[in-house]
């Protein structure tokens, strides 16, 4: 009995060798990046305060229409990545709802004002949700103006 | 003694196969079915069955195949958000139905989309045989 349970941690350790993974515990940033980006881009953080973060976060068993709950512990991780990282932007007025989506922000709609209401509904675009339609390295957190590589022309 | 080697085994085996928590597909057959037939001895998981169950509408606008299509060999979409999403028949993925930890919290979810419940053993053995039957 005395000599099975250093055989098993070998054995577990050869294996674990032989396939080059030794199992490691993921990052937040990359659990973020796992669990938002399989149904949507991964929104950055800074584009929702964190009180919006956590309102999320709270919410998940009915994420805008779906079923997106994870794990306690990945969903905690997540939920403090978000916050860390998240924007200052003033986005209500004192008191008023918590706001969860980026699309109805001040800043965005701002952001968004010349693009026409024909434009969003492009079969390609069809929600401001969808950042990489146009911002095609949104990806990669760049939001520039610069859509020349797009199919659209902002004010069409 | 005896029973920690074939554990021990097992366990190198699976590591040696890829990702620590991978299994193979019909692992999970195996499980689904065996949790079934505590309910029910004389359960055999039918592909057919699968299959309609996976494109039927059940209590929501949305049923499976509104998001992985009715070809578990096919690219599929995000009904709401236009996510491309990779085919679900290992014969076309390969690494679907290798890990435990994805197919439980994709069944929980999905099947919470579209049935608004959990899918009984039943329903994952019929709808994984299916899988597995495609070629």
């Amino acid at each position: 009995m005395t000599r099975s349970i250093p055989m098993t941690m070998l054995l577990l350790w050869a294996g674990s060798a032989v396939a080059g993974q030794p199992s490691q515990t993921p990052t937040p940033a990359a659990l973020w990046k796992e669990e938002c980006a399989a149904c949507h881009m991964a929104y950055p953080a800074r584009l929702l305060p964190a009180e919006s973060w956590k309102a999320i976060m709270a919410g998940l068993k009915s994420h805008f229409g779906t079923d997106a709950t994870v794990d306690a512990p990945a969903a905690a991780a997540i939920e403090r990545f978000l916050v860390a990282n998240a924007g200052m932007r003033a986005v209500r007025s004192t008191g008023g709802p918590v706001p969860l989506r980026i699309t109805t922000s001040p800043w965005f709609i701002r952001e968004h004002r010349e693009v026409a209401a024909s434009t969003w509904k492009r079969p390609e675009i069809k929600s401001p949700s969808n950042c990489t339609a146009c911002h095609t390295g949104a990806e990669s957190n760049n939001f520039s103006d610069d859509l020349s590589g797009t199919s659209g022309g902002r004010r069409r | 003694m005896t029973h920690l080697i074939p554990l021990a085994l097992a366990t190198a085996a699976l590591s040696i196969g890829g990702a620590v928590s991978a299994a193979a597909p019909r692992e999970f057959l195996s499980r689904f079915e065996n949790a079934a037939r505590s309910a029910d001895a004389s359960f055999v998981p039918t592909a057919a069955r699968g299959a309609a169950f996976f494109t039927a509408k059940h209590a929501t606008a949305w049923s499976c195949s509104s998001c992985h299509t009715p070809d578990p060999k096919a690219q599929g979409k995000h009904a709401a958000t236009g996510k491309l999403i990779q085919p679900l028949a290992p014969a076309a993925q390969p690494d679907r139905l290798t890990d435990p930890a994805k197919v439980d919290k994709w069944f929980r979810r999905n099947c919470s989309d579209v049935l608004n419940r959990e899918c009984t053993p039943r329903e994952k053995a019929d709808v994984v045989a299916w899988l597995l039957s495609i070629r």
